[in-house]
């Protein structure tokens, strides 16, 4: 306390993580915003690591990854804890993001558009990084993801010859993708930081949708220890996979070298877009299933405006409720249909379940506005 | 249905699920006819499968004594140099007689030329074809792959690999093969352009192993683990100090979590209204 007395930045530090007012009552479900920064330094650290033996060319950068296995001291550890740091990153931000939705934290519009950007940029980043490697994954996932911006009218294919840096993804494509990918992590730490600035403005939330002010504590040390509780939780299995299994969520294709002249037979990306890749799929037109693939993360903005219920959150809204699991239930039954190839019976439960998942938007304000009304 | 007899209940449960059930068979069948007519490996017990199971290093070596004497003569492993043979299955002494077996191109010398000298522990292992168009050439058109990451690059990993080898048989009643392929059920499409490789007796391991073919097999496939694993020993090794540490810790900050916290969880609020 006495140093924050002479220091602005202790000053700082002491409001944000020492002093803050926080609800007494909040759940595990506000771990994932510590635990998201966790990742986030955990991925910059081992991404920095891993960018001092990385070389951005396509004659180079699959051989280098492989060799650093061998010749560099832990660099197998690097690589992945930095690909699954990636996996348990989204596993947070989709834990997180589902909090939000349930307990109606959309309501602080300032936090929740932050946090949308932060999601699109760190979904932009992962995509990037995937591409590093050069393995026929991130070849083939490069040439299909950029390959959809020649769906936007009259600029398509201007756009995409721009973003290539030529006529093919090729090593234009890889040198500004690695730059991209280191800047971004970056961007995402500035914004985090926004985002907790608009958080701290008015308190966080609580799983009871009521004022929190009638009952808080020092975040230090009830809230450093939970915090610390939940890392060791969600650490614990990420070191677990990096040790025992590192390439459990990863795809056997990104272990050949990328080849513009062999197309794999399933192309995919990794797990967590797989519900968005589903989507794309499920229209059968081009610029439809992109514009349907940028909805459906865009859709978290229109949250903040959706009509507000009486008590915030779902906690009391049992249709609201189901309706909420439904949604659970779609967004893993989506991640299973785009790991399926674009076949029946697939093409049609991806459009079901696209339908479905577009949906929950559309009727959890009625279904609860229903309910407000008979109450 | 609130005013439903119970009987009525019962038979609308057990209609409801002989109809999912009904649908379910009905997809599963349908299902099993457009089901790809590739053979999915069974799951086999390797000795370094477990998380505190290390690689059979004797393994290794008569694995690697297989890729050289049968597999190198087409399949490469470039990404492997003999320096990682040290203190994994061979000595340094023995990995350098090994290197030395081979002729290196290197250069240029003093003059400028280019010059042929032994290989040293430096070098990768050579590749049987100077380019792929040549490797394409030799094999009627179907080129060897690499195989530094074959564990890893393909679903089902040793397990394939495994089955593959050990899998060739007669091809069923229609199955029409092109002039030099082979049938494997496990090979997706079944037509395969690589020939039964293994076959007992092929080699003579240095050790006085029996060399069966399922001998062989299981040799290289963990030989070709270690290629696409180096790390994997010293992985799990700190895998398991790491968790000796985790542990306790994890359990140590959720003590000191609930007994910071004692103090708010026991408390209790009550309500004493005003007596006017």
């Amino acid at each position: 306390y006495k140093a924050s007395r002479f220091s602005p930045l202790m000053s700082v530090v002491r409001h944000t993580v020492i002093t803050l007012p926080t609800p007494v009552n909040i759940s595990t479900w506000w771990n994932f915003g510590s635990l998201l920064g966790v990742c986030l330094a955990i991925q910059i650290f081992s991404g920095l690591v891993l960018s001092l033996h990385f070389t951005a060319h396509t004659d180079l950068s699959f051989y280098v990854v492989i060799q650093s296995f061998g010749d560099v001291y832990y660099n197998w550890w690097f690589r992945a804890l930095h690909a699954n740091g990636a996996s348990f990153f989204f596993i947070g931000l989709y834990l997180h993001v589902a909090r939000g939705m349930y307990y109606g934290s959309y309501v602080f519009k300032e936090v929740w558009s932050v946090g949308v950007v932060i999601l699109l940029l760190v979904m932009a980043s992962a995509f990037l990084g995937y591409v590093l490697p050069w393995g026929q994954m991130s070849f083939w996932g490069a040439t299909v993801i950029t390959s959809l911006f020649s769906a936007l009218p009259i600029i398509g294919g201007d756009v995409v010859i721009w973003l290539w840096g030529g006529f093919s993804v090729d090593n234009a494509t890889l040198t500004r993708f690695f730059g991209l990918h280191f800047l971004l992590p970056f961007t995402v730490a500035g914004l985090a930081g926004l985002h907790l600035f608009f958080l701290h403005d008015q308190g966080s939330s609580n799983p009871l949708g009521v004022s929190s002010d009638y009952n808080k504590v020092v975040f230090h040390h009830y809230y450093v220890l939970k915090d610390l509780v939940g890392v060791c939780f969600f650490v614990g299995p990420l070191l677990g996979l990096v040790y025992f299994n590192p390439w459990l969520l990863g795809d056997p294709e990104n272990f050949i070298e990328g080849n513009p002249l062999v197309t794999p037979h399933h192309i995919q990306p990794e797990w967590y877009f797989l519900f968005a890749y589903a989507i794309l799929r499920a229209v059968p037109n081009k610029l439809g299933g992109v514009v349907a693939l940028a909805v459906a993360v865009l859709i978290l903005l229109y949250m903040p405006f959706s009509p507000q219920t009486a008590i915030k959150g779902l906690s009391f809204y049992p249709w609201g409720k189901a309706l909420f699991f439904s949604l659970v239930g779609v967004f893993i039954l989506l991640t299973w249909a785009g790991a399926k190839p674009v076949e029946e019976p697939y093409v049609v439960v991806s459009q079901v379940l696209s339908f479905l998942y577009f949906s929950y938007f559309l009727l959890i304000g009625p279904l609860t506005r229903i309910q407000d009304k008979l109450l | 249905m609130a005013g439903w007899t119970v009987g009525k209940k019962v038979l609308a449960t057990a209609l409801g699920m002989g109809a999912t059930g009904g649908a379910g068979l009905y997809v599963a069948l349908d299902e099993s006819v457009k089901a790809d007519l590739t053979l999915h490996p069974p799951k086999l017990p390797w000795s370094h499968k477990g998380p505190i199971d290390s690689f059979d290093h004797a393994s290794i070596r008569r694995g690697y004594q297989v890729y050289k004497q049968v597999c190198a003569a087409c399949h490469s492993l470039k990404y492997i140099p003999y320096r990682h043979f040290v203190d994994v299955f061979m000595t340094e002494d023995e990995a350098k007689e090994e290197a030395a077996e081979i002729i290196v191109r290197d250069g240029p010398n003093d003059i400028g030329e280019m010059f042929d000298r032994p290989g040293k522990l430096t070098d990768y292992l050579p590749m049987p074809f100077p380019n792929s168009a040549a490797a394409a050439y030799a094999n009627n058109g179907a080129v060897p792959p690499d195989l530094s990451l074959m564990v890893l690059a393909r679903h089902g990993g040793e397990d394939y690999l495994y089955h593959l080898l050990n899998g060739y048989c007669d091809p069923p009643e229609g199955v029409e093969l092109g002039e030099g392929q082979h049938f494997n059920p496990y090979f997706p499409g079944g037509a395969i352009g690589m020939a039964p490789p293994l076959y007992t007796d092929i080699i003579e391991y240095e050790d006085g192993t029996p060399a069966t073919q399922s001998q062989l097999a299981k040799d290289v496939i963990t030989f070709l683990s270690w290629t696409a694993m180096p790390e994997h020993d010293e992985r799990k090794k700190f895998g398991m100090k790491a968790m000796l540490v985790l542990i306790p810790f994890t359990a140590l900050c959720y003590y000191k979590k609930r007994q910071y916290w004692s103090l708010l969880k026991s408390g209790k609020y009550v309500y004493n209204p005003k007596k006017y």
